[in-house]
């Protein structure tokens, strides 16, 4: 059973951050969810490959021909802070 | 000109002739659209943002200046998803976290169309990133069902189902990672279809779940369904995972299903289905075989395991895509933070809804250590399992045939407060994408007043196939009813 200090821990590894009543709320969503998901425990899956690609597709690559990319001004203008040609951020730690 | 052109029975093929024929312009058919969009959107809310400006001056453009050169689709007013990105016009997903993001790119599918010359009314309401079965997680509110707005109309593409049985577009592009293009048509009342995967760029298409989602038409008529995926379909150097079809789209024709083994799956029809939904597939299936079709039983072993197999896989994929809406490149950012990492955990927390958390976390968890292989291992062997019972069921038969969904339209807020009562929803839709098949849903009657969906699947690269059979089928059925914009006590 999940707890809340798991779905804390969780949040922190997907750079979420909940509210105190969002965190206990979502606690008793996942644990529902995911003892739903549980039920593929009972198959025996010792024997059984995994399929991530549906279709018999292996090393797709295209020619390796340099094509010219965003021009810099397209690729900053979405961004909330520029400075100099870069994304602003906030420092890093405290 | 002609005038009394019904926004909500025009089908692509019939405004395509008209136009060829010089009986409309492309201004005048575009003009037809955004009346009845100013007649009933603000109660239906297709759309997330309108490109009413831009439609006329481009539908006049048409008719002024491409004459003879022009596309294949010239002047036929279409809804795109907010889920693909259009250069120059905003791109939300349906997010706080997008409200204001501006591509700088036009997603492949979508580029191929416009080269054909559609007119583009607008981009359609969505649940936010493409996650729900309703369109109420849409961060722009909710989307109604045009046959009654008291009712959801399916998601995650229920603005595009919903705009083509409002008469608010001609026709649509959704997108499908378990149901999200062929439940909203199933509860709008027209068809949708999910192409085999690959068949389709997801080029520009804000990925969900990369190994599941896949593009597809939304329309009012199957031959109208053929059309659109023959013009959006095709490899594209840009998506490793697509793939050249290797054969043509047809516009189908077919009236009979002569020698069409067509198998039923008894684990679909065991649980769940409402009585009135059970009702209008068995009458079709009966069609079916006086079409000249056969009709057997066949078993998919696996149906129950892949809702939870798809709970898995599709929330990890969604974790790892999503990771790059951190506040840096684009879109919202927090003024909430101090540093770096507080910045990026509160415009994640701020900038996304509560159902695309809720997978954000199901999908981190199941990708963490000490849990990967119990969760994600195991849900990755399942789908294996899944896709063998298809392989099983297509030696014996040519097609399957389900309901698109256990039930008709639900009532809004009725199944927001249980995310699982909404994942069940998907339940004979997920296992298709799971499989990377093809399959799509057409109207097949009404229960209680309310459209019911009747899906048909196929081997992979059985585009065609399907096509024809549904057109068979849609000939016999006769559905032609429309949305009357009531609303019935919930």
């Amino acid at each position: 059973m999940i707890s809340e200090d798991d779905v804390r821990h969780v949040a922190r590894l997907s750079r979420l951050h909940l509210e105190p009543d969002e965190a206990r709320r979502m606690t008793a969503e996942l644990a529902k969810i995911l003892e739903h998901v549980a039920k593929i425990a009972e198959l025996d899956l010792a024997e059984v490959p995994p399929t991530a690609h549906v279709l018999d597709v292996v090393n797709v690559l295209r020619d390796d021909r340099p094509q010219p990319g965003l021009e810099r001004d397209e690729a900053l203008k979405n961004a909330p802070a520029v400075s100099d040609d870069a994304f602003r951020v906030p420092r890093m730690g405290s | 000109m002609i005038s009394g052109l019904d926004p909500q029975r025009l089908t692509a093929r019939e405004a395509k002739r008209l136009l060829v024929d010089g009986e409309t312009t492309a201004a005048e058919l575009v003009s037809v659209y955004l009346d009845q969009i100013e007649r009933v959107e603000d109660r239906v809310h297709a759309y997330v943002q309108l490109t009413a400006e831009n439609a006329t001056r481009y539908a006049t453009e048409i008719d002024r200046e491409m004459g003879a050169t022009r596309g294949a689709l010239a002047g036929l007013p279409t809804a795109i998803k907010d889920n693909m990105v259009t250069e120059g016009v905003v791109t939300t997903c349906a997010s706080r976290i997008l409200e204001n993001y501006n591509p700088v790119y036009t997603a492949s599918a979508v580029k191929q169309i416009f080269g054909d010359h559609v007119v583009m009314l607008g981009k359609a309401n969505m649940d936010e990133f493409a996650m729900g079965s309703s369109c109420e997680n849409s961060a722009f509110g909710p989307t109604r069902n045009p046959w009654d707005l008291a009712t959801v109309p399916g998601g995650s593409s229920g603005g595009s189902a919903a705009a083509v049985a409002a008469g608010e577009a001609l026709w649509a592009l959704g997108s499908d990672t378990g149901g999200s293009i062929r439940q909203p048509a199933a509860l709008c009342g027209v068809v949708g279809m999910k192409p085999t995967y690959g068949a389709v760029s997801r080029y520009g298409l804000v990925a969900f779940a990369s190994s599941l989602d896949q593009i597809g038409p939304i329309t009012r008529s199957v031959w109208d369904c053929a059309l659109l995926l023959k013009h959006i379909i095709g490899h594209d150097p840009r998506d490793s995972t697509s793939v050249e079809l290797p054969f043509e789209i047809e516009l189908p024709t077919a009236e009979r299903l002569d020698g069409l083994r067509v198998g039923i799956p008894a684990e679909y029809l065991a649980a769940g289905i409402e009585s009135g939904v059970r009702e209008s597939f068995d009458a079709t299936a009966k069609l079916v075989e006086e079409l000249g079709g056969r009709v057997v039983e066949v078993s998919l072993p696996h149906t129950d395991h892949a809702l939870p197999a798809y709970y898995i896989i599709a929330p990890a994929e969604c974790s790892a895509n999503l990771a790059r809406f951190d506040g840096v490149r684009y879109g919202y950012r927090s003024e909430h933070a101090s540093d770096l990492l507080e910045m990026y955990e509160h415009t994640r927390g701020e900038g996304f809804g509560a159902e695309v958390k809720r997978r954000i976390m199901i999908g981190t968890y199941a990708l963490s250590s000490g849990y990967y292989d119990a969760y994600y291992g195991q849900a990755q062997k399942v789908r294996t399992l899944v896709k063998r019972d298809f392989d099983e069921a297509f030696a014996q038969v040519d097609v399957v045939a389900s309901p698109t969904s256990p039930s008709v339209a639900f009532g809004l807020g009725s199944r927001t407060a249980d995310p699982l009562a909404m994942y069940r929803s998907d339940v004979c839709t997920i296992p298709v994408n799971l499989a990377g098949l093809p399959a799509l849903s057409i109207p097949c009657g009404l229960s209680e007043g309310l459209p019911v969906g009747f899906q048909l699947i196929g081997p992979a690269f059985s585009e065609n196939r399907l096509l024809s059979a549904a057109h068979a089928l849609e000939q016999a059925l006769g559905f032609v009813e429309v949305a009357s914009f009531h609303e019935r006590a919930a």
